[in-house]
């Protein structure tokens, strides 16, 4: 392998002329690093499809769940005060070992092993940081809002009105403390004793004004489609902790100092990497920002 | 193929993460400010010009704009592919291109689903002329089932 590797980098060097005559890896790059471009190419197209899918499902609804009102907890903060902070704060951990990848990849340049497997394992800590912050968005989601991949207990009102029922379901003993809200407000349903308290409301505006309703399930998709995006990423990012695991294992027993090709597998691996990074910020882009 | 030195290349990526992370509060900070969370009174979402949500619009467009800085940023100096051969970088970019014709097309049958949803949801409440009634006795499924007996 080693043998096979330090040819082909001979052979590269040699590559002068504009054209590309064959017999030797193109683009003056290696095997390994262009099939990963190509792979993430092709990653960005699945990724790609899963948004525009979203995309597509978001314009087929006249509403929408609002993510500054789903996405509005932090963790021992209590009530949903909290709009986008929590999935910044996600943002700027992955950011932040992107960067410690590419500090990993410069050492690797160096060959400076010591210095890879650092930050290597910096951005190890980086990566299942991130994750644990998803399976604490993905706990709030699931056990304490009860949405599911067919059920999307987030609502939008189309008209303004005024409820019937306080957030327990009871009905409000006098009409003075009754809570008002506006088309375009969000609500989530409430699940208590494995029922669904579904607020009843009076519409104050609209064709149906003085229609007495209750609250309806926001957009059936919108679970399923979270739950397999930010699932998907998720798992791309599980996957990249894996192997950046086993890769600095590898370091830190020197096979790849043998090939002596600057560390090629830590470049791969960083490119990777950043792919991941650079997904989550269409994810943050679809889900939470617009 | 970088042709910066070691501590060029740190000072390249030090700066990337900042220039990432600034950008990352700035788009955060649109869209709260954007909903009136920050400001109180000032919602600039629900700006309109005539009938058009020029505020909206605004948002949307810088926050994408943005993104797709960011994505640049990522790709070019954390990817190295700034550093790498033209043709490398046409044959990994230019395929995405084709998303553009896939993001119009889907989002205007997106738009068609909706407009089909309303209509249905319109001629669900229009009242039905008696006249043009079916006549006779509609029969309820359980009084067919028993005169199947």
């Amino acid at each position: 392998m080693s043998a096979e590797t330090m040819e082909g980098h001979a052979v590269m060097e040699e590559q002068s002329g504009k054209l590309w005559s064959g017999g030797k890896s193109p683009f003056k790059s290696s095997y390994g690093k262009l099939m990963m471009w190509y792979f993430l190419l092709s990653d960005a197209f699945t990724f790609a499809g899963f948004l525009i899918a979203y995309g597509t499902l978001r314009f087929s609804n006249a509403t929408w769940p609002v993510p500054d009102f789903v996405f509005s907890s932090f963790p021992f903060l209590k009530g949903t005060h909290y709009p986008l902070l929590f999935v910044s704060l996600m943002t700027f951990i992955l950011l932040a070992s992107s960067f410690t990848m590419i500090r990993a990849v410069q050492e690797g340049k160096e060959e400076n092993k010591s210095g890879i497997v650092k930050w290597m394992i910096y951005t190890i800590i980086g990566g299942l940081m991130f994750l644990g912050c998803q399976a604490w968005e993905w706990n709030t989601l699931i056990s304490t809002e009860h949405m599911t991949i067919s059920t999307n207990p987030f609502g939008t009102h189309l008209e303004s009105g005024v409820y019937l029922d306080d957030e327990h379901g009871h009905a409000y003993a006098a009409a003075a403390e009754r809570e008002t809200f506006d088309a375009g407000d969000s609500y989530l349903i409430h699940r208590a004793d494995e029922q669904w308290l579904k607020r009843r409301f009076e519409l104050t505006s609209g064709p149906n004004t003085g229609q007495v309703s209750q609250q309806e399930f926001g957009p059936k998709a919108f679970g399923a489609l979270f739950f397999c995006i930010t699932g998907f990423h998720g798992f791309h990012v599980f996957s990249g902790v894996v192997f950046l695991i086993l890769i600095a294992v590898n370091v830190a027993n020197g096979l790849y100092a043998k090939r002596r090709n600057g560390y090629e597998m830590v470049e791969k691996i960083g490119l990777y990497w950043h792919f991941v990074d650079l997904v989550w910020v269409f994810v943050f882009l679809v889900f939470y920002l617009l | 193929m970088s042709a910066h030195t070691y501590e060029e290349s740190k000072g390249i990526a030090r700066r990337t993460i900042i220039i990432l992370g600034i950008v990352t509060i700035v788009e955060v900070l649109i869209a709260l400010v954007g909903k009136g969370y920050l400001i109180p009174g000032v919602v600039p979402y629900d700006w309109l010009i005539g009938s058009f949500p020029i505020g909206r619009a605004i948002m949307y467009i810088a926050m994408i704009a943005l993104s797709l800085y960011k994505a640049v940023l990522v790709i070019f100096e954390f990817m190295h592919m700034k550093y790498e051969v033209k043709g490398l970088m046409r044959s990994v970019l230019l395929p995405t291109a084709l998303l553009i014709w896939a993001i119009i097309a889907f989002f205007m049958e997106g738009d068609y689903w909706k407009e089909s949803r309303e209509m249905i949801q319109d001629k669900n409440m229009e009242q039905v002329d008696s006249k043009f009634a079916p006549v006779g006795e509609v029969m309820k499924p359980e009084e067919t089932h028993h005169s199947d007996h």
